[in-house]
């Protein structure tokens, strides 16, 4: 057993680790502000999809891969503006409208590359980012080699958490996401238009769900293929429960689920070969719903969550 | 007088075919506090969320300080030094105080202003005397000093007007003292106030003038409200006398209902212990007490919600076995609970379902186990026409009723199937004069049809007016009951305090 062990934990689990949580943690983050809003966006998988896609695509046709990663971010962003015209200025039915986006982002995902790409036996790749060492930083043991020889893109998602947690907690704008999430009429009587703000955050969550989207097909995986994001955007909707809605607790969430994915993908490759494959994949999730079960139950989730605004009711 | 410090001309706001305005002209002066009164529905809060920019005025000018202006939404009404005061408040509980006031205010260099912000509170503290603790959430405040954070946010933001819609109804009466003091205050250094109730006394002893509204137009001008009389004010409001009502001497016959000994255990609020009452065929019998006290308790072991731990109950002589509403309901009780939105009716189902749902299986309202939307209809309709509940309709969705009318259908449910004993907890909150006066009289009618009542309420004035003996609850006991001939405001409010108990203890 020993010997499992010392296989699995070294620098380069730790560096996985980094890494598998980085989508999920841009992922959490965008789910976080449109859900502190008061807009629960279901569209989350589809528009990872669409956006691993588009930012693919991208790339892979310029020869940029920043160019991908902004036309990800920019469709992103479109998808989350979509979802808010029908849940917030519509004010639909915040489920419907999100599965429905789900639907339609990854029909869309399929079609247009089967469109730009045709069929292929083997799927086209793209030469993804590379790993950027920080000089100095890199020369700290174990954390060193595990977090500061990353991709940029990393480095971003490290830098994100900080900056949506200032953003959210000490800026007029984040008071006002706040506020239209717990009690929107009192934003309408400060005079904060209830509307905008959510559209702002939605569009915002949205990029995130881009960025993540274009860290798998050009850093993770370095192509696009149907079952990229793989849950991946549901499991973000469960960690933002289970980070209580903060952007630290949601980032430890992402990074406490991607230890327990590094494990398990460790243990299939470890002397555990009679198990199996597929019963080391579950764990992850079976980690979220035991975790959920237990750490969710005084999460309280913004109060105005999943309610639309309008303002002459009467 | 000073020019007015706002001024309102010919304000029209219709809602479809209702006028919930029409032609309403109204002033402020700088240090002046005016009365806006009316019964429910009678136009006054349509008035203000006009003035606050939340509807849009069909017809009518605003002028401040002599200028017109356009008000379209809150944002205009502050910048036009407009603040409110809502019923319901608008702030966002899990946010602390602080951030309640900060939100809609541009920040410094991109960061929420929080020593600005800290500096402003401490100095309006100083001058109104209102002060809080700003990092405190707002759920952990009361709800006297929600409404003092209210009042702070209007003016935080710089109010010249402030505007209370019936804040006293929401506040215990040791609470109304400090609002009025600060409220006289602020109209000493030259704020203007609008005072929005339909209590007469508060309005009396507060205002410096008044508007009285009727159907959405003005029906009178009070110009001395100190030296004016309740009665000519109500005559105002309703458009006739107000008589109150009498309550004949009856001599009451054998008990209906008897609580002996009940303790109950494990209930959200105080628990009761050893509870011993009863309530006679043709009485009333009032509970008091601060709220708090065991009253929800009480209200729940009667009703059926609560089994109790130990005790028995009787009603009309036979012993209740199974505390469930449904035995209970059986056994001859009516109930209108003190909550209408929650337990009383379902607010997003047509009216008629609620009015019928205690009885919703029984053979009046359906056949072979099927509903009988027919009879339920008819229910409604005749129910509505004899209780005069104000709605388009028996389909209409329940929430969309006033609290007055959702009383007068509550009663009218309960009455109509002639309920040997009825409990009641806080009949007419929130209700005005006349609304008030009709489920007085309802009650006074069942007491001379040889019914029993219990009132369980806080407004003692009403208990004394209604009841033939009123028991006062103090930390989950009987603390003492009173004849109506023994009784006064002074000797219940010492009663209330615990006072009453020791005394006889001793």
């Amino acid at each position: 057993m020993s010997a499992v062990f010392e296989q699995i934990f070294q620098v380069g689990f730790l560096a996985a680790i980094i890494r598998i949580a980085t989508p999920l943690a841009f992922a959490t983050l965008g789910e976080m502000f449109s859900e502190r809003a008061g807009v629960l966006n279901l569209g989350i998988e589809g528009i990872m999809l669409l956006c691993a896609m588009a930012g693919f695509t991208a790339a892979s046709l310029s020869g940029s891969l920043w160019l991908g990663v902004l036309v990800a971010v920019l469709v992103g962003a479109l998808m989350g503006a979509l979802h808010a015209l029908f849940t917030v200025a519509l004010g639909l039915s915040q489920h419907v409208c999100g599965i429905g986006v789900t639907l339609f982002c990854s029909g869309l995902a399929y079609f247009l590359y089967r469109l730009i790409f045709g069929q292929q036996s083997v799927p086209p790749s793209i030469d993804g980012f590379k790993p950027v060492p920080i000089p100095l930083l890199t020369d700290i043991p174990i954390l060193g080699p595990a977090v500061f020889n990353q991709f940029t893109l990393v480095y971003l998602a490290i830098i994100a958490v900080p900056l949506a947690a200032f953003v959210l907690y000490r800026t007029p704008w984040g008071l006002s996401v706040r506020m239209v999430g717990e009690n929107p009429r009192a934003a309408d009587s400060a005079g904060v238009s209830v509307i905008a703000t959510r559209f702002q955050a939605v569009i915002l969550g949205g990029a995130l769900m881009g960025l993540a989207g274009a860290f798998l097909t050009m850093a993770q995986f370095n192509a696009f293929t149907f079952g990229v994001v793989s849950g991946r955007g549901w499991v973000a909707i469960a960690l933002v429960v289970f980070g209580r809605w903060d952007p630290w607790r949601s980032a430890g969430a992402a990074l406490l689920f991607a230890f327990v994915d590094a494990l398990q993908l460790r243990m299939q490759a470890s002397g555990l070969g009679h198990i199996p494959y597929e019963a080391f994949l579950m764990l992850p999730f079976i980690f979220t719903i035991v975790a959920m079960a237990f750490m969710s139950r005084n999460a309280v989730a913004p109060s105005a969550l999943l309610k639309p605004f309008r303002r002459e009711e009467r | 007088m000073s020019a007015p410090l706002i001024e309102m001309r010919g304000i029209t706001k219709s809602f479809g075919a209702v006028k919930a305005n029409e032609a309403v002209d109204l002033s402020v002066a700088p240090g002046e506090i005016l009365g806006l009164l009316g019964e429910n529905g009678a136009g006054k809060t349509t008035l203000m969320n006009v003035l606050f920019g939340a509807y849009a005025p069909d017809a009518g000018d605003i002028l401040v300080e002599g200028r017109p202006v356009a008000i379209h939404n809150s944002a205009d009404a502050l910048a036009a030094g407009i603040g409110m005061v809502h019923q319901h408040f608008h702030l966002a509980p899990r946010l602390t105080v602080l951030e309640n006031l900060l939100i809609g205010i541009p920040g410094k260099s991109g960061r929420i202003d929080r020593a600005g912000g800290l500096a402003r509170l401490q100095e309006i503290g100083r001058q109104h005397g209102l002060s809080l603790e700003p990092n405190l959430p707002v759920s952990a405040l009361s709800v006297g000093e929600q409404q003092r954070l209210e009042i702070i946010k209007a003016l935080f933001r710089g109010a010249k007007l402030l505007i209370l819609d019936e804040p006293t109804a929401v506040l215990a009466p040791s609470e109304v003292d400090g609002l009025f003091a600060a409220l006289r205050s602020m109209a000493a250094q030259g704020l203007g106030i609008i005072f929005i109730s339909h209590k007469l006394n508060e309005v009396r002893a507060l205002t410096h003038r008044c508007v009285v509204l009727r159907h959405g137009k003005v029906a009178g001008r009070v110009d001395h409200p100190a030296s004016t009389t309740s009665a000519e004010m109500a005559k105002l409001m309703c458009g006739h006398e107000i008589v109150p009502p009498t309550r004949e001497a009856s001599t009451p016959g054998a008990a209906v209902l008897t609580l002996d000994g009940i303790s109950t255990s494990g209930h959200a609020g105080t628990p009761l212990r050893d509870v011993s009452l009863f309530v006679r065929a043709g009485e009333i019998l009032g509970i008091a007490g601060v709220s708090g006290n065991g009253q929800r308790a009480l209200a729940d072991v009667i009703s059926g919600m609560l089994p109790p731990k130990a005790g028995t109950m009787t009603i009309a002589g036979k012993t209740v076995a199974q505390f469930s509403p449904r035995e209970l309901q059986a056994l001859g009780l009516g109930r209108i609970p003190e909550d209408r939105m929650t337990t009383g009716l379902v607010t997003n189902l047509p009216l008629a379902d609620s009015m019928v749902l205690p009885r919703i299986g029984t053979e009046a309202f359906s056949r072979k186990g099927l509903l009988n939307p027919a009879a339920i209809r008819a229910f409604a309709e005749e129910q509505i026409k004899a209780y005069d509940i104000r709605c388009p309709g028996p389909m209409v969705r329940a929430g969309a009723l006033s609290g007055g009318n959702l009383q007068k259908a509550l009663l009218a449910r309960e009455l109509a199937f002639d309920p040997k004993v009825l409990i009641v907890s806080q009949p007419t909150r929130g209700l005005d004069i006349g609304a008030a006066r009709f489920i007085h009289e309802k009650f006074l009618a069942m007491r001379a049809r040889g019914r029993g009542i219990i009132v369980i309420g806080e407004d003692l004035e009403e208990l004394l007016m209604l009841c033939d003996r009123i028991a006062v609850m103090y930390e989950g006991r009987i603390a003492g009951t009173l004849s109506s001939a023994d009784a006064t405001v002074a000797r219940l409010g010492l009663m209330m305090t615990g006072a009453g108990h020791t005394e006889e203890a001793a």
